[in-house]
Protein backbone atom coordinates (compact mmCIF):
# COMPACT_ATOMS: atom_id res chain seq x y z
CA UNK A 1 0.00 0.00 0.00
CA UNK A 2 0.86 3.52 -0.47
CA UNK A 3 1.73 5.73 1.63
CA UNK A 4 0.94 8.96 -0.08
CA UNK A 5 -2.57 9.11 -2.47
CA UNK A 6 -2.38 7.84 -5.76
CA UNK A 7 -3.90 10.06 -8.65
CA UNK A 8 -7.21 9.45 -9.44
CA UNK A 9 -6.77 9.29 -13.54
CA UNK A 10 -3.35 9.47 -15.51
CA UNK A 11 -3.31 13.23 -15.73
CA UNK A 12 -3.60 14.46 -12.04
CA UNK A 13 0.20 14.65 -11.91
CA UNK A 14 1.34 15.10 -7.89
CA UNK A 15 5.33 16.45 -8.24
CA UNK A 16 7.04 15.13 -5.06
CA UNK A 17 7.86 18.60 -4.88
CA UNK A 18 5.03 21.00 -5.63
CA UNK A 19 1.22 21.25 -6.03
CA UNK A 20 -0.70 18.89 -7.88
CA UNK A 21 -1.75 20.17 -11.35
CA UNK A 22 -3.65 18.35 -14.79
CA UNK A 23 -1.30 17.69 -17.68
CA UNK A 24 -2.24 17.96 -20.83
CA UNK A 25 -0.95 17.60 -24.58
CA UNK A 26 -0.64 20.11 -26.75
CA UNK A 27 0.29 19.78 -30.58
CA UNK A 28 2.67 22.02 -31.79
CA UNK A 29 1.24 22.42 -35.17
CA UNK A 30 -1.99 23.38 -34.30
CA UNK A 31 -2.65 24.44 -30.51
CA UNK A 32 -5.11 21.66 -29.83
CA UNK A 33 -5.08 20.51 -26.25
CA UNK A 34 -6.12 16.72 -25.01
CA UNK A 35 -6.01 15.45 -21.50
CA UNK A 36 -3.58 12.45 -21.26
CA UNK A 37 -0.51 11.51 -23.58
CA UNK A 38 -1.01 10.99 -27.23
CA UNK A 39 2.10 11.31 -30.16
CA UNK A 40 -1.24 12.21 -32.90
CA UNK A 41 -2.95 14.84 -33.44
CA UNK A 42 -6.87 14.03 -33.70
CA UNK A 43 -7.34 17.55 -35.25
CA UNK A 44 -4.77 18.33 -37.54
CA UNK A 45 -3.21 14.32 -37.94
CA UNK A 46 -0.08 16.13 -37.03
CA UNK A 47 2.19 13.55 -35.65
CA UNK A 48 4.72 13.82 -32.93
CA UNK A 49 4.47 17.43 -32.66
CA UNK A 50 2.66 16.77 -28.42
CA UNK A 51 4.52 17.92 -25.52
CA UNK A 52 2.92 17.96 -22.00
CA UNK A 53 1.68 21.11 -20.47
CA UNK A 54 0.29 22.00 -17.51
CA UNK A 55 -3.01 23.11 -17.93
CA UNK A 56 -4.55 26.07 -16.09
CA UNK A 57 -6.19 26.02 -12.55
CA UNK A 58 -9.37 28.74 -13.94
CA UNK A 59 -11.83 28.61 -16.42
CA UNK A 60 -15.24 28.87 -17.43
CA UNK A 61 -18.32 26.65 -17.14
CA UNK A 62 -19.21 25.47 -20.30
CA UNK A 63 -22.74 22.87 -19.69
CA UNK A 64 -23.54 20.56 -15.94
CA UNK A 65 -26.17 18.78 -15.17
CA UNK A 66 -27.26 18.08 -11.96
CA UNK A 67 -27.55 14.24 -10.88
CA UNK A 68 -30.23 12.85 -9.17
CA UNK A 69 -30.05 9.27 -9.99
CA UNK A 70 -26.38 7.01 -10.39
CA UNK A 71 -25.34 4.06 -9.30
CA UNK A 72 -25.67 2.45 -6.24
CA UNK A 73 -23.75 3.89 -3.59
CA UNK A 74 -22.90 7.36 -5.03
CA UNK A 75 -24.15 9.65 -3.42
CA UNK A 76 -26.50 12.60 -5.04
CA UNK A 77 -27.44 15.07 -5.63
CA UNK A 78 -24.23 16.21 -6.86
CA UNK A 79 -22.76 18.66 -10.56
CA UNK A 80 -21.25 17.06 -13.15
CA UNK A 81 -20.11 19.98 -14.97
CA UNK A 82 -17.91 20.45 -18.26
CA UNK A 83 -15.23 23.28 -17.91
CA UNK A 84 -12.87 24.97 -20.47
CA UNK A 85 -9.84 26.11 -18.83
CA UNK A 86 -8.35 29.41 -19.45
CA UNK A 87 -5.58 28.73 -22.15
CA UNK A 88 -7.08 25.37 -23.58
CA UNK A 89 -7.93 22.02 -22.40
CA UNK A 90 -11.65 20.85 -21.54
CA UNK A 91 -12.43 18.85 -18.53
CA UNK A 92 -15.45 17.55 -16.72
CA UNK A 93 -15.22 16.89 -13.08
CA UNK A 94 -17.44 17.46 -10.20
CA UNK A 95 -18.59 21.22 -9.30
CA UNK A 96 -18.53 21.33 -5.34
CA UNK A 97 -19.20 24.03 -2.93
CA UNK A 98 -22.49 25.17 -4.61
CA UNK A 99 -25.78 24.07 -4.25
CA UNK A 100 -27.14 21.32 -6.27
CA UNK A 101 -29.89 23.67 -7.86
CA UNK A 102 -29.85 24.11 -11.35
CA UNK A 103 -31.48 27.83 -10.71
CA UNK A 104 -28.70 28.62 -8.90
CA UNK A 105 -25.65 27.90 -11.18
CA UNK A 106 -24.55 29.93 -14.26
CA UNK A 107 -23.40 29.17 -17.80
CA UNK A 108 -19.84 31.42 -17.92
CA UNK A 109 -19.38 31.15 -14.45
CA UNK A 110 -15.57 31.47 -13.56
CA UNK A 111 -14.45 28.05 -12.05
CA UNK A 112 -11.19 27.38 -10.52
CA UNK A 113 -9.58 23.88 -9.91
CA UNK A 114 -9.28 22.13 -5.82
CA UNK A 115 -7.31 18.96 -5.55
CA UNK A 116 -9.03 16.87 -2.54
CA UNK A 117 -9.23 13.29 -1.36
CA UNK A 118 -11.21 11.11 -3.76
CA UNK A 119 -14.54 11.15 -1.67
CA UNK A 120 -13.19 7.98 0.68
CA UNK A 121 -12.62 5.84 -2.31
CA UNK A 122 -9.93 3.08 -1.67
CA UNK A 123 -8.69 0.58 -4.03
CA UNK A 124 -8.66 -2.98 -2.91
CA UNK A 125 -4.83 -2.58 -1.94
CA UNK A 126 -6.55 0.09 0.49
CA UNK A 127 -4.78 2.80 -1.23
CA UNK A 128 -6.46 6.61 -0.92
CA UNK A 129 -6.46 8.93 -4.19
CA UNK A 130 -6.41 12.61 -4.57
CA UNK A 131 -8.74 13.78 -7.49
CA UNK A 132 -9.41 17.01 -8.38
CA UNK A 133 -13.04 19.22 -8.57
CA UNK A 134 -14.48 22.33 -9.87
CA UNK A 135 -15.46 25.11 -7.24
CA UNK A 136 -16.78 28.54 -7.93
CA UNK A 137 -13.76 30.79 -8.14
CA UNK B 1 -25.07 0.61 -59.29
CA UNK B 2 -28.46 -1.17 -58.83
CA UNK B 3 -30.74 1.04 -56.62
CA UNK B 4 -31.57 -0.76 -53.23
CA UNK B 5 -35.06 -1.29 -51.89
CA UNK B 6 -37.08 -2.47 -48.79
CA UNK B 7 -39.19 -5.73 -50.29
CA UNK B 8 -39.73 -7.05 -46.62
CA UNK B 9 -39.52 -5.57 -42.84
CA UNK B 10 -41.31 -5.62 -39.62
CA UNK B 11 -40.78 -5.59 -35.90
CA UNK B 12 -41.66 -7.40 -33.01
CA UNK B 13 -43.83 -5.66 -29.95
CA UNK B 14 -41.03 -4.35 -27.70
CA UNK B 15 -40.97 -5.50 -24.38
CA UNK B 16 -39.54 -7.27 -21.77
CA UNK B 17 -38.29 -11.36 -22.46
CA UNK B 18 -35.87 -12.24 -19.47
CA UNK B 19 -36.84 -16.03 -20.57
CA UNK B 20 -36.10 -15.86 -24.01
CA UNK B 21 -33.04 -15.98 -25.77
CA UNK B 22 -31.04 -13.18 -28.01
CA UNK B 23 -31.36 -15.34 -30.88
CA UNK B 24 -34.49 -16.30 -30.34
CA UNK B 25 -35.77 -12.53 -29.93
CA UNK B 26 -33.65 -12.12 -33.13
CA UNK B 27 -35.16 -15.19 -35.05
CA UNK B 28 -39.07 -13.91 -34.33
CA UNK B 29 -38.28 -10.30 -36.15
CA UNK B 30 -36.34 -12.07 -39.49
CA UNK B 31 -39.20 -14.21 -40.25
CA UNK B 32 -41.69 -11.60 -40.09
CA UNK B 33 -39.52 -9.90 -42.51
CA UNK B 34 -39.28 -12.52 -44.97
CA UNK B 35 -43.00 -13.46 -44.38
CA UNK B 36 -43.41 -9.51 -45.52
CA UNK B 37 -40.89 -9.70 -48.37
CA UNK B 38 -42.89 -13.06 -49.44
CA UNK B 39 -39.63 -15.07 -49.57
CA UNK B 40 -37.77 -17.72 -47.25
CA UNK B 41 -34.13 -18.12 -45.84
CA UNK B 42 -33.36 -19.98 -48.79
CA UNK B 43 -34.28 -16.88 -50.99
CA UNK B 44 -31.51 -14.85 -48.96
CA UNK B 45 -27.68 -14.37 -50.04
CA UNK B 46 -26.37 -13.36 -47.08
CA UNK B 47 -26.99 -12.13 -44.07
CA UNK B 48 -26.17 -8.84 -41.76
CA UNK B 49 -27.15 -8.98 -37.85
CA UNK B 50 -26.61 -6.15 -35.63
CA UNK B 51 -26.13 -6.57 -31.62
CA UNK B 52 -24.31 -4.95 -29.20
CA UNK B 53 -24.50 -7.26 -25.86
CA UNK B 54 -23.82 -10.46 -27.15
CA UNK B 55 -21.52 -8.66 -29.87
CA UNK B 56 -18.86 -11.32 -29.44
CA UNK B 57 -21.05 -14.54 -29.90
CA UNK B 58 -22.19 -14.52 -33.21
CA UNK B 59 -25.93 -13.63 -33.21
CA UNK B 60 -26.28 -13.88 -36.59
CA UNK B 61 -25.36 -17.24 -37.15
CA UNK B 62 -27.15 -18.22 -33.58
CA UNK B 63 -30.44 -16.55 -35.61
CA UNK B 64 -29.53 -18.63 -38.87
CA UNK B 65 -29.24 -22.01 -36.93
CA UNK B 66 -32.98 -21.21 -35.29
CA UNK B 67 -34.71 -20.66 -38.31
CA UNK B 68 -32.31 -22.58 -41.57
CA UNK B 69 -28.57 -22.81 -41.74
CA UNK B 70 -28.30 -22.45 -45.65
CA UNK B 71 -24.29 -21.43 -44.98
CA UNK B 72 -24.67 -17.94 -46.33
CA UNK B 73 -21.98 -15.36 -45.62
CA UNK B 74 -22.97 -13.56 -42.13
CA UNK B 75 -21.79 -10.64 -40.71
CA UNK B 76 -22.35 -9.30 -36.98
CA UNK B 77 -21.98 -5.74 -36.27
CA UNK B 78 -21.87 -3.64 -33.31
CA UNK B 79 -21.63 -0.03 -33.59
CA UNK B 80 -23.40 1.09 -30.14
CA UNK B 81 -26.41 2.25 -31.02
CA UNK B 82 -26.35 2.88 -34.37
CA UNK B 83 -25.57 -0.93 -34.53
CA UNK B 84 -29.62 -1.90 -36.28
CA UNK B 85 -28.22 0.46 -38.83
CA UNK B 86 -25.26 -0.22 -39.28
CA UNK B 87 -25.94 -3.87 -40.15
CA UNK B 88 -29.12 -2.20 -42.44
CA UNK B 89 -26.65 -0.03 -44.43
CA UNK B 90 -23.97 -2.94 -44.50
CA UNK B 91 -27.11 -5.13 -46.47
CA UNK B 92 -27.27 -1.88 -48.48
CA UNK B 93 -23.93 -1.53 -49.58
CA UNK B 94 -23.28 -5.20 -50.70
CA UNK B 95 -25.97 -4.79 -52.91
CA UNK B 96 -25.32 -1.67 -54.25
CA UNK B 97 -21.45 -3.38 -54.71
CA UNK B 98 -22.96 -5.67 -57.16
CA UNK B 99 -22.20 -8.48 -54.96
CA UNK B 100 -25.97 -9.96 -53.90
CA UNK B 101 -29.65 -9.49 -55.18
CA UNK B 102 -31.43 -10.45 -51.42
CA UNK B 103 -30.29 -10.06 -48.38
CA UNK B 104 -31.38 -9.77 -44.76
CA UNK B 105 -30.77 -7.54 -41.94
CA UNK B 106 -31.29 -8.29 -38.64
CA UNK B 107 -31.24 -6.13 -35.46
CA UNK B 108 -31.92 -7.36 -31.95
CA UNK B 109 -31.13 -6.67 -28.06
CA UNK B 110 -32.20 -8.26 -24.84
CA UNK B 111 -31.55 -5.14 -22.39
CA UNK B 112 -32.43 -5.66 -18.58
CA UNK B 113 -33.75 -2.43 -16.72
CA UNK B 114 -31.31 0.08 -15.32
CA UNK B 115 -28.43 2.97 -15.87
CA UNK B 116 -26.73 2.97 -18.52
CA UNK B 117 -22.87 4.57 -18.86
CA UNK B 118 -21.03 5.49 -16.09
CA UNK B 119 -17.71 7.52 -15.81
CA UNK B 120 -14.70 6.17 -16.34
CA UNK B 121 -13.35 2.12 -15.79
CA UNK B 122 -10.25 0.39 -15.53
CA UNK B 123 -7.17 0.48 -12.47
CA UNK B 124 -8.08 1.90 -8.98
CA UNK B 125 -11.29 3.52 -7.47
CA UNK B 126 -14.61 3.96 -9.69
CA UNK B 127 -14.82 7.43 -11.54
CA UNK B 128 -18.54 7.80 -11.49
CA UNK B 129 -19.78 10.60 -9.31
CA UNK B 130 -16.17 11.38 -9.22
CA UNK B 131 -15.59 12.71 -11.96
CA UNK B 132 -18.98 14.39 -13.12
CA UNK B 133 -21.40 11.48 -14.62
CA UNK B 134 -20.78 9.23 -17.21
CA UNK B 135 -24.50 8.25 -17.08
CA UNK B 136 -26.42 8.33 -20.38
CA UNK B 137 -28.86 10.68 -18.64
CA UNK B 138 -26.12 12.73 -18.04
CA UNK B 139 -24.39 12.73 -21.05
CA UNK B 140 -27.24 13.90 -23.02
CA UNK B 141 -28.72 16.16 -20.41
CA UNK B 142 -24.95 17.73 -20.60
CA UNK B 143 -25.56 17.69 -23.97
CA UNK B 144 -29.49 19.81 -23.91
CA UNK B 145 -27.85 21.98 -21.11
CA UNK B 146 -25.38 23.14 -24.11
CA UNK B 147 -28.41 23.86 -25.89
CA UNK B 148 -30.20 25.74 -23.12
CA UNK B 149 -26.78 27.59 -22.95
CA UNK B 150 -27.28 29.30 -26.42
CA UNK B 151 -31.02 29.19 -27.04
CA UNK B 152 -32.31 29.93 -24.12
CA UNK B 153 -34.46 26.14 -24.41
CA UNK B 154 -36.35 25.23 -20.98
CA UNK B 155 -37.12 22.35 -18.99
CA UNK B 156 -40.55 22.56 -19.78
CA UNK B 157 -40.02 22.44 -23.65
CA UNK B 158 -37.49 19.47 -23.07
CA UNK B 159 -40.54 17.96 -21.53
CA UNK B 160 -43.00 18.58 -24.17
CA UNK B 161 -40.75 16.25 -26.46
CA UNK B 162 -41.60 13.49 -23.65
CA UNK B 163 -45.46 14.28 -24.03
CA UNK B 164 -45.51 14.34 -27.89
CA UNK B 165 -43.47 10.88 -28.31
CA UNK B 166 -45.87 9.23 -25.34
CA UNK B 167 -48.49 10.64 -26.77
CA UNK B 168 -47.66 9.13 -30.67
CA UNK B 169 -47.07 5.76 -28.91
CA UNK B 170 -50.75 5.28 -27.79
CA UNK B 171 -51.18 5.02 -31.25
CA UNK B 172 -48.94 2.59 -32.14
CA UNK B 173 -49.66 -1.28 -30.73
CA UNK B 174 -45.59 -2.53 -31.22
CA UNK B 175 -44.64 0.27 -28.68
CA UNK B 176 -43.60 -0.85 -25.05
CA UNK B 177 -45.79 1.42 -23.57
CA UNK B 178 -49.34 3.00 -24.65
CA UNK B 179 -50.04 5.70 -22.09
CA UNK B 180 -50.79 9.19 -21.90
CA UNK B 181 -48.32 11.40 -19.99
CA UNK B 182 -49.58 15.14 -19.66
CA UNK B 183 -46.79 17.42 -19.22
CA UNK B 184 -47.30 18.13 -15.01
CA UNK B 185 -46.64 14.22 -15.24
CA UNK B 186 -43.78 14.33 -17.45
CA UNK B 187 -42.51 17.30 -15.24
CA UNK B 188 -42.68 16.29 -11.76
CA UNK B 189 -41.65 11.97 -12.50
CA UNK B 190 -38.42 11.33 -10.58
CA UNK B 191 -35.52 13.84 -11.92
CA UNK B 192 -32.74 11.23 -13.30
CA UNK B 193 -30.27 14.05 -13.88
CA UNK B 194 -31.26 17.53 -14.70
CA UNK B 195 -33.47 18.40 -17.08
CA UNK B 196 -33.91 14.89 -18.27
CA UNK B 197 -36.83 13.09 -15.39
CA UNK B 198 -37.73 9.79 -15.95
CA UNK B 199 -40.04 9.81 -18.50
CA UNK B 200 -37.60 12.14 -20.49
CA UNK B 201 -35.67 8.81 -20.65
CA UNK B 202 -35.68 6.00 -23.32
CA UNK B 203 -37.02 2.92 -22.28
CA UNK B 204 -34.87 0.00 -21.67
CA UNK B 205 -36.32 -2.92 -23.32
CA UNK B 206 -35.61 -6.21 -25.60
CA UNK B 207 -36.94 -6.17 -29.04
CA UNK B 208 -35.47 -7.17 -32.49
CA UNK B 209 -36.52 -5.62 -36.03
CA UNK B 210 -35.86 -7.32 -39.23
CA UNK B 211 -35.92 -5.89 -43.24
CA UNK B 212 -35.22 -8.04 -46.71
CA UNK B 213 -33.29 -5.87 -48.82
CA UNK B 214 -33.38 -6.30 -52.57
CA UNK B 215 -31.56 -5.12 -55.78
CA UNK B 216 -33.31 -3.15 -58.30
CA UNK B 217 -33.69 -6.41 -60.40
CA UNK B 218 -34.83 -8.52 -57.90
CA UNK B 219 -37.69 -6.06 -56.86
CA UNK B 220 -39.10 -5.58 -60.41
CA UNK B 221 -39.03 -9.33 -60.90
CA UNK B 222 -41.28 -9.62 -57.31
CA UNK B 223 -43.28 -6.50 -57.70
CA UNK B 224 -43.16 -3.24 -56.56
CA UNK B 225 -46.12 -3.10 -54.96
CA UNK B 226 -44.78 -2.90 -51.31
CA UNK B 227 -41.26 -2.18 -52.21
CA UNK B 228 -39.87 1.19 -50.35
CA UNK B 229 -36.79 2.82 -52.35
CA UNK B 230 -33.86 3.69 -50.14
CA UNK B 231 -32.75 7.06 -51.35
CA UNK B 232 -29.93 7.71 -49.20
CA UNK B 233 -27.75 5.58 -46.38
CA UNK B 234 -24.99 7.71 -45.16
CA UNK B 235 -23.00 7.19 -41.88
CA UNK B 236 -19.99 9.61 -39.88
CA UNK B 237 -18.11 9.18 -36.79
CA UNK B 238 -17.31 12.20 -34.82
CA UNK B 239 -15.27 14.99 -36.69
CA UNK B 240 -12.79 16.35 -34.25
CA UNK B 241 -14.60 19.03 -32.53
CA UNK B 242 -12.70 21.22 -29.49
CA UNK B 243 -14.90 19.24 -26.52
CA UNK B 244 -15.76 16.18 -28.18
CA UNK B 245 -13.35 13.90 -25.93
CA UNK B 246 -14.42 15.32 -23.09
CA UNK B 247 -18.61 15.77 -23.63
CA UNK B 248 -19.33 13.48 -26.24
CA UNK B 249 -20.76 15.59 -29.70
CA UNK B 250 -23.47 14.10 -31.19
CA UNK B 251 -24.03 17.23 -33.05
CA UNK B 252 -21.25 17.31 -35.24
CA UNK B 253 -21.74 14.02 -36.79
CA UNK B 254 -25.49 14.01 -37.67
CA UNK B 255 -24.52 17.34 -39.32
CA UNK B 256 -21.96 15.44 -40.98
CA UNK B 257 -24.38 12.54 -41.87
CA UNK B 258 -27.34 14.54 -42.66
CA UNK B 259 -25.61 16.84 -45.14
CA UNK B 260 -24.39 13.10 -46.92
CA UNK B 261 -27.88 11.60 -47.05
CA UNK B 262 -29.08 15.05 -48.44
CA UNK B 263 -27.17 15.16 -51.43
CA UNK B 264 -26.86 11.33 -52.13
CA UNK B 265 -30.82 11.39 -51.95
CA UNK B 266 -30.45 14.93 -54.35
CA UNK B 267 -33.93 16.10 -51.68
CA UNK B 268 -33.57 18.89 -48.94
CA UNK B 269 -35.16 18.55 -44.80
CA UNK B 270 -38.31 20.36 -46.71
CA UNK B 271 -38.89 17.45 -48.75
CA UNK B 272 -39.33 15.01 -45.89
CA UNK B 273 -42.76 14.15 -44.63
CA UNK B 274 -41.53 12.41 -41.35
CA UNK B 275 -39.09 11.46 -39.40
CA UNK B 276 -37.77 8.53 -36.84
CA UNK B 277 -34.92 10.33 -34.61
CA UNK B 278 -32.47 9.35 -32.18
CA UNK B 279 -34.59 10.46 -29.24
CA UNK B 280 -32.57 8.61 -26.30
CA UNK B 281 -33.39 11.59 -23.76
CA UNK B 282 -35.65 14.09 -24.79
CA UNK B 283 -32.65 16.17 -24.90
CA UNK B 284 -31.31 14.68 -27.68
CA UNK B 285 -34.78 14.77 -29.65
CA UNK B 286 -34.18 18.44 -29.46
CA UNK B 287 -30.64 19.21 -30.75
CA UNK B 288 -31.66 16.77 -33.30
CA UNK B 289 -34.42 19.09 -35.52
CA UNK B 290 -31.41 21.69 -36.07
CA UNK B 291 -28.64 19.07 -36.64
CA UNK B 292 -31.18 16.96 -39.44
CA UNK B 293 -32.17 20.85 -41.04
CA UNK B 294 -35.60 20.41 -39.83
CA UNK B 295 -35.65 24.06 -38.38
CA UNK B 296 -32.67 26.69 -38.39
CA UNK B 297 -30.47 26.57 -35.19
CA UNK B 298 -31.62 27.89 -32.28
CA UNK B 299 -35.56 27.21 -33.43
CA UNK B 300 -35.95 23.94 -31.88
CA UNK B 301 -37.75 24.56 -29.16
CA UNK B 302 -40.44 26.59 -31.37
CA UNK B 303 -40.60 24.07 -33.26
CA UNK B 304 -41.70 21.62 -30.12
CA UNK B 305 -43.91 24.54 -29.11
CA UNK B 306 -45.63 25.32 -32.00
CA UNK B 307 -46.48 21.34 -32.49
CA UNK B 308 -44.79 21.32 -35.70
CA UNK B 309 -43.23 17.95 -35.19
CA UNK B 310 -46.39 16.32 -33.80
CA UNK B 311 -48.57 13.99 -36.02
CA UNK B 312 -50.64 16.57 -38.23
CA UNK B 313 -47.70 19.21 -37.99
CA UNK B 314 -45.39 20.07 -41.05
CA UNK B 315 -42.71 17.39 -39.66
CA UNK B 316 -43.68 14.88 -37.42
CA UNK B 317 -40.92 13.44 -35.46
CA UNK B 318 -41.05 10.39 -33.88
CA UNK B 319 -44.72 9.03 -34.58
CA UNK B 320 -43.72 5.62 -33.32
CA UNK B 321 -43.56 7.00 -29.94
CA UNK B 322 -40.07 7.20 -30.39
CA UNK B 323 -36.98 5.43 -28.04
CA UNK B 324 -39.11 7.36 -25.36
CA UNK B 325 -41.46 5.16 -25.59
CA UNK B 326 -42.02 2.48 -28.19
CA UNK B 327 -38.32 1.48 -26.28
CA UNK B 328 -35.19 1.27 -27.16
CA UNK B 329 -33.54 -2.23 -28.03
CA UNK B 330 -29.96 -0.43 -28.92
CA UNK B 331 -29.17 -3.42 -31.72
CA UNK B 332 -32.90 -3.59 -32.96
CA UNK B 333 -33.83 0.31 -32.73
CA UNK B 334 -31.78 1.46 -36.34
CA UNK B 335 -34.05 -1.26 -38.38
CA UNK B 336 -37.22 -0.49 -35.68
CA UNK B 337 -36.93 2.79 -37.23
CA UNK B 338 -36.74 1.87 -40.78
CA UNK B 339 -39.94 -0.16 -40.14
CA UNK B 340 -41.65 2.88 -38.94
CA UNK B 341 -40.77 4.86 -41.98
CA UNK B 342 -41.62 2.35 -44.34
CA UNK B 343 -44.75 1.81 -42.75
CA UNK B 344 -46.25 5.02 -43.76
CA UNK B 345 -44.97 4.99 -46.76
CA UNK B 346 -46.90 2.05 -47.20
CA UNK B 347 -49.82 3.37 -46.07
CA UNK B 348 -50.39 1.19 -43.95
CA UNK B 349 -49.62 2.73 -40.44
CA UNK B 350 -53.42 3.17 -39.26
CA UNK B 351 -54.68 5.61 -36.34
CA UNK B 352 -50.98 7.33 -36.62
CA UNK B 353 -50.39 7.65 -40.40
CA UNK B 354 -48.71 10.44 -41.93
CA UNK B 355 -51.25 11.29 -44.83
CA UNK B 356 -49.64 10.90 -48.46
CA UNK B 357 -46.11 10.48 -46.77
CA UNK B 358 -43.81 10.07 -49.81
CA UNK B 359 -40.59 10.60 -48.33
CA UNK B 360 -39.24 9.71 -44.84
CA UNK B 361 -35.89 9.46 -43.10
CA UNK B 362 -34.70 7.84 -40.07
CA UNK B 363 -31.64 8.74 -38.05
CA UNK B 364 -29.54 6.85 -34.83
CA UNK B 365 -26.38 8.00 -32.88
CA UNK B 366 -24.26 5.35 -31.42
CA UNK B 367 -21.92 6.73 -28.60
CA UNK B 368 -18.47 7.28 -29.31
CA UNK B 369 -19.79 7.97 -31.89
CA UNK B 370 -21.74 6.83 -34.85
CA UNK B 371 -24.30 8.49 -36.93
CA UNK B 372 -26.03 6.48 -39.14
CA UNK B 373 -29.02 7.98 -41.60
CA UNK B 374 -31.40 6.91 -43.98
CA UNK B 375 -33.76 8.34 -46.59
CA UNK B 376 -36.87 6.30 -47.62
CA UNK B 377 -39.04 6.47 -50.83
CA UNK B 378 -42.44 5.90 -51.64
CA UNK B 379 -42.73 3.76 -54.56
Amino acid sequence: MSEKSLPAVGYLKIPDDGNPYLEGHKCGNCGAVFLGERSVCSKCFARDKMSAVKLQETGVLHSFSVVYRSFPGIDVPYVSAIVDLDGGGTVKGNLINIEPDPEKIDFGMKVKLTYQDALGRKDKEGNSYLSYFFEPA
Amino acid sequence: MSDVYVLGVDMIKFGRFPDRTVPNIGAEAALMALDDAGLTIKDMQAMYCGNLGQANAMVGQRILQEIGQTGIPVVNCANACATGATAFREAWMSIKAGMYDVVLAVGVEQMGKGLLGGAGGGDGIPKEGLLGSGTMPCVFAEAGMEHSKEHGTTFEQFAKISVKNHHHSTMNPKAMYQIETPLDVVMNAEMISYPNTKLMCSVNVDGSAAAVLVSEKKAKELGMKRAVKVRASAMASDPYTDRDLVMPDVNACTRLAAEQAYEMAGVGPEDINLVELHDCFATAEMLHYENLGLCKDGEAGKMIDEGHVELGGKVPVNVSGGLLSKGHPLGATGIANIYEVCTHLRGEAGERQVEGAKLGMTHVIGLGTACGIHILEKV
